[in-house]
């Protein structure tokens, strides 16, 4: 319009480029670090209603609350069912109910100004609890522990299964609430095994046996995933903890001098490292689903993982594969704790210290962890809730053999806490884990890593510590 | 006409670049003054002021040194080999044919190269990630495996892991040479037409003359084609260098842990993610971002300092 042609613009098409690729400077790559670091200024929170012993958080009538669901290996139809279950009580309380497996992406930045009220704290996406715990950023929940039970008989936390409170609990305090009860192991086909009359081994010495026999039957006794350091750890500190025991796996969560030197541990390292030196993986790389469809397909006897197995793969499930869930393998007669089961409260879920409602949100909770809730929980998902009897109802084989695990278990349950509380120490060990399952480390090389990681931690002022005592 | 030209751009562009202020130019103020503090990311409690602290941590952090690397090494690669093979199609494209009475023209079938080799423009990079996770899968299900597997050349007990091969190449770890094919076969369709329009504006009677001076198509592309496409592929240089600082989707896609094995595929991004994100040091993962961009800045006034030169207009 003012450019008549006879007056050029001195905005010629290699400036016009040239500008662009000053501005371009300015975007790429940086723009989406720099503006992830950006803050906004709070808003209000919403007013309480009045207390009563069916409202024991004080939901204010026609409030909102915002939840937010990992979609994931669980699904999100459960919570779905939970908001119908709270609507039964606070009819004009208004639930919406998100969904995403972005938690972090998503809600890290909502956090320091509106965050949402109730958040899944959970998949690759996760925020990490220590951070939220040291920063002061999540509510402490431990008055949803002493409130009554939806039903009105008892308290929560009497209601819940072992170890979910403990295993929420950072530096004393009640901060996030694990839904999902999940128990880890050895998966294998029950139906394959009994026609080919195999038996399930309960010791390493046991697999060692009867690995031949697998691969004479032309498959790959074990199956790894090793895109996600996190999997092959879990099998390797279940190990150790059975072999090395309760007070030596405290000591190195407590990252005490030497503790992963203790007596026990480099045999179950040993263990496991023998595995991938006899050549007993199937051989490639794999992720989860990759793995896990390779052992639905019988490519391999074992696959080790915990019971959200069968959920996160129902579609692809044969129907005659009998998905069994077995305890890890013990290492030998000298094992401390042979018989200890990997199981636990998983699956987060964390009301933010600044959030809106947060009464909505704990009153929330309390629906959830509602008999008729985690009932509905364990039948959709054939996961366990961590509220007590949840699976009771469910007539699923699967489910059945992770309960049969759990009856069986002794008092304490394998539980590890240094992954949470350093990130440094969660990240080292799930790519030395990763080394190790690939053949690149040895058993010894694992631990002096794992060991010269913990004692820099230790040595490391600025690192805020943690410490467990049982 | 010209009197009002200056309120009239004013009025235009003013809110423009208001918004442009507030939301891209003040979290970057914003973020900078964060890399001054130790703020966690999570809650708003005052940050403590540290100074450079955050700066002088960077120096010393030796992940962050392996990441820069690797950075570098892209930032090698990736231009100099996308704008390599763009340039050859392009030219392949649009004078590489046989000249004949019809004059100059590109290969048999050029419109429909052009679309193939573009076609990867076309997908966002974490479905070109996700479509690449299955010609890379480690085993004999995965497309390449699979080839080499029913050639002989790969034995089964043991295929190639691609993404998850730490063992260097040249002294560079494996999972980045896989990394970088990627990156190139995502690029070099974009360049190439960015090319092949540059080159189009090239009037057809130089290529003809050259012709009939006798330049075969060696002489033609060095001594005609490329200095006549000296800014175009100065500018394709500066653009191609962030995505070489950039390459995260990749890396969070293709990477075992994100990162690895074992940190030998860490890039700026991937540190800086894990640093704010997953250990709540959002103050130091600012001060990266701040060098990051304090880097990229350099880099664009370096290379386009070097590339300056008189143009030839026609």
């Amino acid at each position: 319009m003012s450019n008549s042609p006879d007056t050029p613009s001195d905005l010629s098409r290699r400036n016009v480029l040239r500008a662009a690729a000053a501005a371009g400077l300015m975007a790429v790559p940086a723009a989406g670090a720099l503006a992830g670091c950006a803050s906004s200024t709070p808003s209000s929170s919403t007013a309480g209603g009045a207390k009563g012993a069916d409202n024991p958080f004080g939901v204010a009538d026609s409030s909102t609350v915002n939840v937010v669901v990992f979609d994931g290996g669980l699904g999100t139809e459960y919570a779905e069912k939970d908001k119908g279950i709270f609507t039964t009580k606070h009819g004009k309380v208004t639930v919406n109910l998100g969904k995403t497996q972005k938690i972090k992406t998503e809600e890290q930045p909502k956090f320091s100004t509106t965050p949402s009220d109730l958040i899944n704290n959970s998949g690759a996406d996760a925020m990490s609890t220590d951070v939220l715990v040291n920063e002061n950023a999540i509510l402490d929940l431990t008055d949803l522990l002493d409130a009554p039970t939806w039903e009105g008989s008892g308290t929560v936390r009497d209601s819940l299964l072992p170890g979910t409170v403990n295993d929420g609990t950072y530096n004393g305090k009640f901060y996030t609430l694990k839904y999902a009860y999940t128990v880890w192991g050895m998966w294998y086909d029950a139906a394959l095994f009994e026609q080919k009359g195999w038996q399930a081994p309960k010791t390493f010495d046991d697999f060692f046996a009867l690995a031949p026999k697998i691969q004479a039957a032309g498959m790959a006794p074990f199956v790894v995933d090793n895109k996600h350091g996190y999997y092959p750890r879990w099998h390797i500190l279940a190990t150790i903890w059975k072999s090395a025991g309760k007070q030596a796996a405290i000591d190195i969560d407590n990252l005490k001098p030497n503790a992963w030197k203790a007596d026990g541990v480099l045999a179950a390292v040993s263990a496991i490292e023998k595995i991938v030196k006899d050549k007993l993986i199937l051989p490639g790389f794999f992720d989860h689903t990759q793995s896990q469809q390779a052992h639905l397909d019988h490519k391999a006897a074992f696959i080790q993982l915990g019971t959200w197995y069968k959920n996160e793969m129902a579609k692809t499930l044969p129907a005659n594969f009998k998905l069994t869930l077995s305890d890890y393998w013990s290492v030998s007669s000298a094992d401390k704790a042979p018989n200890d089961v990997f199981a636990g409260a998983g699956e987060d879920w964390v009301v933010p210290a600044k959030a809106p409602n947060a009464a909505g949100a704990k009153e929330f909770l309390r629906a959830m962890l509602s008999v008729e809730g985690a009932g509905q929980f364990a039948s959709l998902t054939d996961s366990l809730s961590s509220r007590k009897g949840s699976g009771d109802k469910v007539s699923d084989e699967t489910l059945a053999s992770a309960n049969t695990l759990m009856k069986n278990a002794p008092k304490d349950l394998i539980s590890w806490r240094f992954p949470d509380y350093y990130a440094d120490f969660d990240k080292e060990s799930q790519n030395q884990s990763e080394e190790l399952m690939a053949g690149r480390l040895t058993a010894q090389g694992f631990i002096d890593k794992m060991q010269a990681m913990a004692d820099k931690i230790a040595a490391d002022s600025s690192v805020k510590k943690q410490t467990r005592s049982s | 006409m010209r009197h009002g030209k200056a309120r009239f751009v004013t009025g235009f562009l003013a809110i423009p670049v208001i918004l442009y202020l507030y939301y891209v130019i003040w979290p970057f103020a914003q973020a900078a003054g964060y890399s001054f503090t130790d703020w966690g990311g999570y809650s708003d409690r005052p940050p403590g002021f540290v100074g450079l602290g955050n700066y002088s941590r960077l120096v010393k952090d030796e992940l962050f040194q392996t990441a820069f690397w690797h950075n570098v090494f892209f930032l090698i690669t990736v231009p100099l080999l996308t704008i390599a093979l763009a340039l050859f199609f392009a030219f392949l494209l649009n004078v590489g044919g046989r000249g004949n009475r019809a004059g100059v023209q590109g290969v048999w079938g050029s419109c429909l190269y052009k679309v193939i080799f573009f076609f990867p423009q076309v997908l966002s990079l974490v479905v070109i990630a996700v479509m690449w996770q299955q010609i890379y899968r480690g085993d004999g299900q995965g497309l390449i495996n699979n080839l080499l597997i029913k050639l002989g050349i790969v034995d089964p007990q043991n295929p190639v892991t691609f993404t998850a091969d730490p063992q260097p190449f040249l002294g560079i770890p494996a999972v980045l040479w896989w990394l970088l094919l990627i990156a190139i076969w995502g690029g070099v369709g974009f360049y190439m037409v960015l090319f092949s329009a540059a080159m189009q504006s090239i009037p057809k009677d130089i290529f003809e003359a050259a012709l009939l001076d006798g330049a075969g198509p060696i002489h033609t592309f060095f001594r005609v084609t490329l200095p006549l496409l000296r800014d175009t592929v100065s500018v394709a240089w500066v653009y191609l260098g962030f995505i070489a600082l950039d390459m995260y989707a990749l890396v969070y896609v293709m990477t075992p842990s994100q990162g690895g094995p074992n940190h030998t595929s860490e890039i700026f991004a991937s540190v800086l993610n894990f640093t704010a994100f997953s250990k709540g040091e959002f103050g130091y993962a600012c001060a990266m971002g701040v060098a990051l961009a304090v880097f990229a800045l350099l880099l664009a006034a370096v290379q386009l300092r070097i590339t300056r030169r008189e143009r030839i207009e026609f």
